[in-house]
Order: C-alpha cells, then structure tokens, then sequence
C-alpha cells in the first residue's frame, strides 16, 4: 500500500516538474525555432532558413567593431563587473568582519538596488546624471557627457549589491576559526587575507562576477535611461526595433544573447563545483 | 582602516549628491551664439525612431561637413520625452511627433529655430511651411516626413472591390457584406478613433461640439459588436497574418508590411474618402544640444531638394518638401498609399484644450 502510494506519489511529482519545466522553457524554445522560420512573420513557420542570422551579422548598427551594439554590451559588462567585483567584495568583507557605527544603515543600503524596482532604479539614474553633469560642469570646472561611461557607472551602481551578497553568503559560511589560527601563528592582516580569506571566498567572488556580468549583459531599462549618445547596448538596440515589426532577426539576436548567458551560467555552476570542492579540502 | 575609508568614501558620495540634487534646477548652456548656414559645432548626436533615416544620407552629410553622425533610436515618444526633458542627455536632434512637439515647446526643451541658418525652410510646402496646429508659427520644429491614419484591408476576404470608407467599421450592413464580423480592429487611441467616427458622420475630427462626439460616441459603441481588438501596436502583422480583415492603423506601418508580404496584391491601404488623420513627425533642437549649429546645418542638409527626395525614396513616407517632389521616384508619387490622392479631407488632430478630456471621456465609454 505504501509503496504503491509513494510510486503515485512519486510519479505526480514527476508530472508536476515536467509541466513546471515545460512552462519555463517551451517559449525559449519556440523562440530558438522560429529564428530559424522563413517567414517574415514571427509565430509562422515559412522553412529553414539562416537568412536571419545572416542579417543579424551584416547590421552595421550591432556589429560595427568598436561602437556597434554589440560591442558596446561587452564593454560595458567587461568593465562594470570588474570594478563592481572589488568594490562589492570589499563592501562585503567590512560588513561581515567588521563592527562599526552606522554599519546597519549601511548593510540595509545595500541590499536597496536589489529590492528597488528597475525604472525606479533607470529614472534614479537620469536625474542623477542629469544633475551631476551641471554640477561637475558648472562648481568643478570639467565637462563630460552621457553615453558608454554613464550607462558603466549606472551598471556598477547595482551590480555592487548583488556582487556583495554572493561573497557575504560565502563569508558568513567560512569558518572564523581559520582566520584566527593564521593571526595566533603571526599572520599579518594582509597575510591572513592573501593565503587564507581570499582562497577561501574565491568561487563566491566568481560567482558574484557572472552574476555581475549577465545582469549587465540583459539590462535594458536602467541602461535606456542612462544611455547617451553613440552608445546603445543590445538589449537597448532589439527593444527599440520592436516597434517596426518584430522579425525573426529579433529572434536571431535573443538567441544569440541566450546562448551567451547559458555560457555563463555554466561557468557559474563550474565555479559552483569549486567552491564545494574547496569546501571539502577545508 | 579600511573600514573608514569605505564609510568616508560613501559619505561623501551621498553628499556630492545632496549638493549636486540641491544645484540643479537651471538647465541649459549660456548665450546661444547664432549660427551661420553650414556652420558645424561638433559631432551631430540624432535620436530618432528606428530605420527612419537612410544611412546614405548620413554617410553624404559626414563626407559633405566633416563632422560625423551617433544616431540612438527610441520606440515611442513617451520612451523619448522623459530623456530630453531630464537634461543633459547629450542629443542635439530628435524626431518628435505633432503632439509631442506641443508638450517639449510648454516644458521648455526645444530650442527655437534659427530660421536665418536653415534658407532651405523655403523649400517646403505652403501647408508644412507654418500654420502646424502644434506649433503653428513654426518657431520650434521642422517637419520631417508625414503620413496619415487610415484602413488596411484583406483584398482575399472582402473582394477586390471594397468601397473606401469608414463605413466597412461603422456600418453594420457593410460591415456584413463583407465578412467583417469579428475581423476589425481599431485603434486604441481616443484622438484617432472618436475622430474616424467624426469625419464618417462627415464632422471635423477637431470639433469642439458635445453633440457632434455624442453621435460619434455611439457609432463607435456600436462598432464594439463587430470589432475583434482595440490594437495600436500590431494591427499591421494582425491584418497579413490573417487574423483580421480590416484594421485601423498608420500609413508606413502597413506599406512596410504589405512590401514584404508573399503577395503584396492582396493587401491595401486607404484613407476613406470621408477623410482622415494626417500626421507629421518633425525636426527639433534640444534646448541643451551640445551642437546646435551642426544640428541646424542638419535640417538644411535634410530640406534639401535632392536629399529631401532620397529619403522619401529610402524610407516611403511622404516629404513635406515640395522642392523635392521632381526627384521622388515616380512609383512612390503614384503610390496612393504613400501619398493619397485626395488630400483635402485630411487634418491634423489639433489640441482641444479643455476639450481633450471628452474625447477620452467619450472613447471610454465607448468601449463600454
């Protein structure tokens, strides 16, 4: 009775994870199919074709080195990951190893570009800016302009939080004991975070970096209100030809940028499996 | 150590901050220096609608001034507005919309232009040249291209012998005579759908009489019965997908659609000729451009009789220039989808005033 109950039960959970899966990755996959439709209309199949591929490759305005769409993304996620990267883990070293004033206020700070909606976030951005261009111009005596370097700043802005609530989790699951020895054996401060802290919390600060980078990568509504002129990432370019028509280039396009945050996402869980490979050598 | 640091640090983020939040308030640069025709300032920043702009012209105007071209696009005006009304958002040029030409000149964020710098004004036709209702001594915008509002419709469902009117929506018995049941969609727009009623029941889409909205209000509830959407974002791929028989929607929108349909034949687009919507989309200088005098050495580049003509021949919509007219391809004159052939039923939706309320008041409660 019992064993059949748990089959059943077992088989319902199996249906269940089937349809969650299902609902998850069935748009995906239509979305992959269709880029591949000779139809000029998205949702009806007209033969296989690389035709949209191929007029994704030859659009001057994504693929143009230097400051097409595309390169422009990269640049903007290259460079907002590695300073969030730093900024954020030591963000996150102060407040899991350190005790201060006003440290609270701080530790809810950070979690605000998290829990704050993107457009709140995207117009946060364009006053900001706005206003910080007429005051550096105006009481600093220097001049400069939005565009690659606004939509980076804006980008790192909410990517040190979540940069530094992945390596405080991975702080907070590492064992003070190990700090300590290495200061009973003489260690410096910076010899204890050399050989023993910075190993220690490594894949955290990989995986902080990938997260960095595919957040960077997908956003649009904070970088359209932070973009200027010459610089539209992709996201930003694929959401402005919505209006004249989606076309299975669209489509090319999204999965093209798929395939590149699967990428990612694979070297998350690869720095995932070190981090539990580190966890049993400690 | 470290700890203070990163505490100074954000502390004195946060009050760079308050003080530059606490220094805003005036916008725009100092004394604009007029500008001489074909004087270049620097680089030209356009933010325009996508594919809007043929890149030959583009790569002509570098070549001709030396300077070079960043275009970004948007897909709305709201999507665009609230950038250049911030400030500071670097764009020189932008293409808004007739309305949304009213809405930039009250908040102050379009610079007027200097007619002196742009002698090819003359170039444009008399009813473009001034009198727009959203800026009617045309101190602030130039017009870029027009189109209209009208009905694409299914040639394969109604016949190929469909009379042009805004009866195929409101007239029950057309509507029955030709498979339209269930097959229409209209606008969703209080302006362009009120006004369709309008000029069916043969008023001004500008009237300012209750009564005249009152009898359009219950033709356009009655139309409700027959209407498959309100839709104004996709009733071009609604009406070639087959999922509709006629929709209402913008002229450039549904000739795209039709050109690179399987077969073209079986499609067509009409303003009824009880009249329609006419729209133009404008040229206009941010207040705080950085290059105000490349941008107006622009809009001269553009008034151009030979580069007006080319971009209509690249992006078929139709030129407000009438120097232009000889150089347009004559497929595209002839195209009464690009220009219609009686124009003197169209108007511009103008700005009613306190007015404006009733007509989304009336749409509304149509709708039901």
């Amino acid at each position: 009775m019992t064993a059949t109950g748990t089959r059943t039960g077992r088989r319902m959970l199996g249906v269940h994870a089937a349809a969650v899966y299902g609902f998850f990755y069935a748009p995906i996959l239509l979305l992959v199919v269709f880029s591949f439709s000779g139809d000029r209309l998205v949702g009806q199949w007209g033969g296989f074709t690389l035709d949209w591929y191929r007029e994704f490759l030859d659009n001057e305005q994504l693929t143009a080195f230097h400051d097409g769409a595309i390169w422009t993304s990269l640049k903007v996620a290259a460079v907002s990951t590695v300073v969030s990267v730093v900024l954020g883990t030591l963000a996150a070293l102060s407040l899991e190893r350190f005790r201060f004033r006003g440290q609270r206020v701080f530790d809810a700070l950070l979690y605000l570009p998290i829990i704050i909606p993107d457009v709140t976030m995207g117009i946060m951005m364009l006053i900001f800016f706005s206003e910080a261009i007429t005051f550096a111009d105006t009481y600093l005596g220097f001049e400069f302009a939005k565009g690659l370097q606004t939509i980076i700043i804006s980008h790192i802005a909410f990517n040190i939080s979540f940069v530094s609530v992945v390596v405080r989790a991975r702080l907070a699951g590492m064992d003070d004991r190990l700090e300590e020895a290495a200061m009973d054996l003489y260690a410096t401060r910076w010899q204890t975070f050399t050989h023993v802290t910075f190993p220690q919390i490594l894949p955290g600060i990989l995986g902080g970096a990938l997260l960095a980078l595919t957040l960077s990568l997908d956003d649009v509504v904070v970088t359209q209100f932070s973009a200027g002129p010459g610089a539209t990432t992709l996201p930003v370019f694929v959401f402005s030809l919505i209006r004249k028509g989606v076309t299975p280039m669209i489509n090319a396009v999204s999965v093209v940028m798929l395939v590149a945050s699967l990428v990612l996402i694979a070297m998350m869980l690869l720095a995932d499996g070190l981090r539990a490979e580190a966890d049993e050598t400690a | 150590m470290k700890v203070k640091t990163w505490g100074q640090l954000l502390a004195a983020l946060l009050a760079l901050t308050l003080v530059a939040a606490a220094c805003g308030g005036d916008d725009g640069g100092g004394g604009e220096a007029a500008c001489a025709v074909g004087e270049t300032d620097g680089d030209l920043n356009l933010y325009n609608w996508s594919e809007y702009m043929d890149p030959d012209l583009q790569t002509a105007f570098e070549a001709e001034f030396g300077v070079s071209i960043n275009e970004d696009n948007y897909d709305s005006n709201e999507a665009m507005q609230p950038i250049i009304s911030a400030g500071n958002s670097g764009y020189d040029l932008i293409v808004p919309s007739d309305y949304m030409v009213s809405i930039l000149i009250d908040s102050g964020d379009i610079m007027p232009i200097q007619k002196d710098a742009v002698p090819n004004l003359s170039n444009l036709a008399d009813e473009f040249a001034s009198g727009l209702p959203f800026d009617p001594d045309a101190e602030y915008s130039v017009p870029y291209q027009w189109g209209t509002t009208g009905l694409g419709v299914d040639l394969a469902v109604t016949g190929p012998d469909v009379p042009e009117t805004w009866g195929l929506i409101f007239d029950p018995a057309l509507a029955a005579e030709y498979n339209l049941e269930g097959a229409i969609t209209i606008l969703n727009d209080p302006r362009e759908t009120m006004g369709a009623a309008l000029k069916y029941l043969g008023y001004s889409l500008n009237t300012t009489s209750i009564d005249e909205l009152n009898e359009a209000k219950a033709l356009v509830a009655d139309a409700t019965n027959r209407v498959a959407a309100f839709d104004s974002d996709q009733y071009d791929e609604l009406l070639v997908s087959g999922q509709a028989a006629v929709t209402h929607g913008y002229s450039g929108n549904f000739l795209v659609q039709f050109f690179e349909a399987d077969d073209p034949e079986q499609y067509t687009y009409f303003v009824p000729q009880e009249g329609g919507t006419r729209w133009v989309d404008n040229m206009a200088v941010v207040a705080d451009a950085p290059h105000p005098c490349t941008a107006h050495t622009f809009i001269n580049f553009l008034l151009d009789a030979e580069n007006g003509a080319a971009l209509t021949n690249w992006n078929y919509y139709a030129s407000p220039n009438a120097a232009s007219e000889p150089f347009i391809d004559q497929e595209v004159l002839d195209d009464p989808i690009v220009y219609p052939t009686d124009q003197s039923k169209l108007e511009f939706i103008a700005d009613t005033g306190d007015f404006e309320i009733n007509f989304s008041d009336a749409f509304t409660e149509a709708k039901g």
